[in-house]
């Protein structure tokens, strides 16, 4: 299982070898997260279109392993835009991936470019 | 320097000086104390001490070095008799002149004597000072020689009067006490415990006379006998009269200050009279026109005096006084607090009497048996203390009050609230967080609310069953610490669900996005979007499908969400009846799909192990062989469980499956706080265990018995009868009165029972809303649910015909893979998640 997680890094915009392509922005549910595939990964994108941002973060919850975390809902605790898991409402920032709440938990997250009605996730690999 | 010149000695006037000489702000000021006794202020409350040993010195509230150790100037044995308003002076009976700047009125009280003939005879005591004391000793010195079994009376049952009774028994006279009312100590007492305090006085000596009016005292020159009526006669050499008292408010009448009717001195809030630089304590204040005998009102009034005089001007004397007290009464315990006699319309009185061993208990708790109101404790006052603190903290009471005042032996148990709970005691297992964790978090200041609490502490966070006590600890900390507790949703709207519910109703909102921005402040989270969510369900019965954003991810894919992501699916087979033919359907769907299958507790079929895309064409499957969704994902109706009734039971009594297929069928879809659950058993055997459910019917010679809010779960409930013997009909009009109530007033969440349990009034006010119509809305909660019931759809037959919905049962968006992640393992002759690393 570790192993799934290592999969998972922050990518900071700087470090993005490949913007990759994931769909167009209305295959995206408003203000809802939704799951894509790249290469190995698992990674929900959030189009979080109430305060006109979008995220990616790792679908894996680090808390018990579930790929999950794009079917969580989302919202702000304290302005700071957030995921919470479904399965135990472990509270993610969307802005860098921090535990939120006493969870000590972080995933990693990955830069959103839309361009054309067109989404692509940034990945260094 | 500014100069205040304190009128009074006693124990109010004495506490005035001592809270004074503890303030910073002493040095500013000079104080002259006026006593008229010739000693410094004493205990009064303990006056008959003062026969064991005869020592005044050790009655006194602080020696007169005190005074002047703290520049105080104590003048005892002059009395103020006038006081110079406009010139703000005062004069003494040995007209000396004094001038003041703010003028503290502490003359207290003198015995009450009635208008008795011949209460002036020689041997009529009053029983107040220790001056008094010392004539009454002389003259029973003086009795006891010339007559060894002389008799004393004491003329008044209350509190003094028996302190009195043991006076003059101490002096070894034959104490009879007479009172006019019917009980003994009648501000304090019941009947009933009046009765218990007489017989365990009669055991050690006194001799109790009730209802008696004493027309006259008897004698010519010395009193020898009470007349109480004609033939009606008690023979006594002495009397000391304790019938009460009146306020020694002489000075404030003739310096014009406001006064009461029945005396008196008018005082505010601030302790100030009718004049800005005079104040009044203790027992001359009338303060909401009441005279408060008891010294703790008058520390606290001395308080509030000290705190107006040095400029802290919010100290403020409270509304209410709490008149509790408790004392040794002759080497027997008696308390009373709160309210001691209430009428039955107010509460309920659990009372405990043990006439061999002199005990009486008795508290009165509110009509839903959850807020202390007040008791009577006689011959064992041990528990006052924590009584009174439940009493004035209003901390929850067990569910049988009667164990608060049960002895240990017979299953009574200490108990008050979360907060008597020890500081080590476990709260959250999973993060191991202690009791005192969660307080020392809020009494220290690192947290102000719940959410605090739980990212300092962590608490919750893990399986989140310990929430409830969690949110009791943190909400009882929180009170007493004096700090107002108000339910809100979360942080995004300021309002609890009702109120929600309310504005969305009234305000026609059209979708949680609308209400955000109408209502609430933020982008909404995990809390307060699916609570919306089930807002909106009941009162428009919209399907998750409108606005799948903001429902629980259960809810947004119309299943439940197990352990590794994947989904369980679950039909609706109303009452538990399903026929072979239905059988075989599910058999080959879970079959086709490789679902592992369990009977459920709700007496139906529930398939594990569903991807997300492979939902749509299970039901598609499970739809069109008749069936509907079983609502097993959602915070709404899941199953009204039966027995197999009179149809085939040879017990039975009524038509159980018939009846909760019809109630099934009635309300399957309603969205409401939280799941509900129903059961319909044909006998008092309780197959169906309706008992255990949101509500139950079970079947009774004539009819049906209606019970509600009982559940299983970590807090098992027992449902509560409402309603016996109701035909088809009637039963169902207060279940959709019932249902609908709960569901326009609970908070998100919260199951019936715990909802009844904070229904002030309890189940009896839930029998007036629901059977009585108090509120005068059961046609309008009717109408309600019938809207409601006539707009059903099944929502997954909704989703599936619709492509715009189906779209999000996909795992990928930009890729029709599923989820490689997950990996199943055999058990038995099925399969199970591979368990957590």
């Amino acid at each position: 299982m570790q192993e799934i997680l290592s999969r998972y890094e922050t990518v900071t915009e700087d470090a993005v070898n490949e913007w990759f392509r994931v769909g167009e922005a209305t295959d995206f549910p408003e203000n809802s997260g939704a799951c894509i595939k790249y290469k190995n990964k698992q990674i929900a994108v959030y189009n979080f279109s109430r305060i006109g941002k979008w995220y990616a973060t790792q679908n894996l919850c680090p808390h018990k392993m579930e790929m999950v975390l794009s079917l969580g809902m989302i919202g702000d605790k304290d302005d700071i835009p957030k995921v919470a898991c479904p399965m135990h409402k472990k509270n993610f920032s969307l802005e860098d991936g921090s535990g939120l709440g006493g969870n000590d938990l972080k995933i990693a997250t990955y830069p959103v470019k839309i361009e054309n009605g067109n989404v692509y996730i940034g990945f260094s690999d | 320097m500014k100069h205040i010149i304190v009128v009074g000695n006693g124990m109010v006037g004495y506490k005035f000086c001592e809270k004074f000489a503890e303030k910073s702000e002493a040095k500013n000021f000079k104080i002259t104390v006026f006593g008229e006794e010739p000693r410094p202020a004493y205990d009064r409350v303990h006056l008959s001490e003062f026969f064991e040993n005869q020592d005044a010195k050790a009655l006194e509230m602080a020696p007169a070095e005190w005074y002047a150790d703290n520049n105080i100037e104590l003048i005892t044995g002059e009395r103020v008799c006038d006081i110079h308003r406009s010139k703000k002076t005062i004069t003494t009976v040995s007209d000396q002149e004094f001038s003041y700047d703010y003028l503290v009125l502490a003359t207290g009280s003198s015995a009450f004597v009635p208008p008795i003939k011949g209460v002036e005879k020689q041997g009529v005591f009053v029983y107040r000072t220790i001056e008094d004391l010392e004539g009454m000793l002389a003259y029973a010195a003086k009795l006891k020689e010339e007559k060894p079994n002389a008799k004393a009376a004491v003329l008044g049952g209350g509190l003094l009067g028996l302190e009195a009774g043991k006076a003059v028994k101490d002096m070894g006279l034959e104490p009879h006490i007479v009172e006019f009312a019917n009980k003994l100590m009648p501000r304090q007492l019941d009947l009933r415990s009046s009765q218990v305090l007489q017989l365990k006085l009669e055991s050690i000596g006194l001799n109790i006379h009730l209802s008696k009016a004493t027309n006259q005292i008897l004698g010519d020159k010395f009193i020898t006998g009470m007349e109480f009526g004609e033939d009606d006669v008690l023979d006594v050499d002495m009397l000391v009269i304790s019938a009460g008292i009146r306020p020694r408010d002489e000075l404030g009448k003739t310096c014009g200050l406001d006064m009461g009717v029945r005396g008196g001195i008018v005082v505010n809030n601030k302790m100030q009279t009718s004049d800005e630089n005079i104040y009044a304590i203790g027992e001359i204040a009338l303060y909401n026109q009441m005279i408060y005998g008891l010294v703790a009102p008058g520390y606290d009034m001395a308080a509030v005096a000290v705190d107006q005089i040095i400029g802290k001007t919010e100290t403020l004397m409270p509304e209410d006084i709490d008149m509790s007290t408790k004392l040794k009464l002759i080497g027997v315990d008696v308390a009373s607090f709160g309210e001691p006699f209430m009428p039955a319309s107010k509460g309920h009185s659990i009372i405990f009497e043990n006439k061999t061993q002199y005990l009486y208990k008795r508290i009165n708790v509110s009509h839903d048996g959850k807020r202390l109101l007040g008791g009577i404790l006689v011959g064992d006052a041990t528990d006052y203390n924590m009584l009174h603190q439940i009493y004035l903290n209003g901390m929850a009471i067990p569910e049988d009050p009667s164990q608060l005042i049960l002895p240990a032996s017979e299953g009574g148990a200490s108990f008050g609230s979360v907060l008597d709970l020890p500081d080590t005691a476990q709260v959250c297992s999973c993060e191991s967080v202690s009791k005192g964790d969660i307080c020392c978090s809020l009494t220290e200041g690192e947290s102000n609310n719940l959410s605090d609490v739980i990212e300092k502490t962590k608490a919750t966070s893990g399986c989140g069953g310990c929430k409830p006590m969690v949110v009791d600890l943190v909400n009882e900390t929180l009170k007493s610490l004096g700090k107002e507790v108000r339910e809100v949703l979360c942080e995004h709207f300021n309002f609890n669900r009702q109120e929600l519910y309310d504005l969305i109703k009234v305000n026609k909102v059209a979708d949680y996005e609308e209400a955000l921005n109408l209502f609430g402040e933020g982008h909404g989270c995990e809390i307060c979007k699916p609570a919306l969510a089930s807002i909106f369900a009941t009162i428009t019965m919209e399907t998750p499908n409108r606005q799948p954003g903001i429902q629980d991810t259960n809810d947004r894919f119309l299943a439940n969400i197990q352990r590794n992501g994947t989904y369980s699916v679950v039909p609706r087979v109303a009452g538990g009846e399903i026929t072979p033919d239905q059988l075989i359907v599910i058999g080959e769907v879970a079959k086709k799909y490789d679902l592992y299958t369990k009977i459920t507790g709700g007496q139906r079929i529930d398939l594990f192990g569903a991807q997300i895309h492979e939902l749509p064409m299970i039901w598609k499957e499970l739809i069109d062989a008749g069936f509907e969704s079983g609502h097993a994902y959602g915070k709404s109706l899941r199953t009204v469980k039966s027995c197999v009734g009179s149809t085939w039971c040879r017990y039975g009594m009524h038509e159980s499956v018939t009846f909760a297929i019809d109630i099934e069928n009635r309300y399957k879809g309603l969205r409401s706080p939280h799941k509900l659950k129903g059961g319909v058993s044909g006998c008092i055997r309780e197959c169906a265990e309706a008992r255990g459910k949101d509500f139950g019917l079970i079947a009774v010679d004539g009819g049906w018995n209606l019970y509600v809010c009982g559940n299983g779960g970590a807090t098992p409930k027992h449902a509560i009868l409402l309603a016996e013997q109701l035909d088809d009909e009637t039963a169902v009009k207060y279940l959709d009165r019932f249902l609908m109530y709960y569901i326009r007033t609970a908070a998100p969440l919260m199951r019936t029972a715990p909802w009844l349990e904070k229904l002030e009034g309890g189940i009896e006010y839930l029998k007036q809303v629901v059977i009585e119509d108090s509120l005068g809305i059961a046609e309008e909660l009717e109408n309600e649910m019938q809207g409601l019931v006539n707009k059903y759809e099944c929502e997954w037959k909704q989703a599936i015909e619709n492509p715009e919905m189906m779209k999000r049962f996909k795992h990928f968006v930009n890729s029709d893979d599923t989820d490689d992640n997950l990996v199943f393992v055999p058990m038995r002759e099925q399969k199970m998640p591979k368990a957590w690393s």
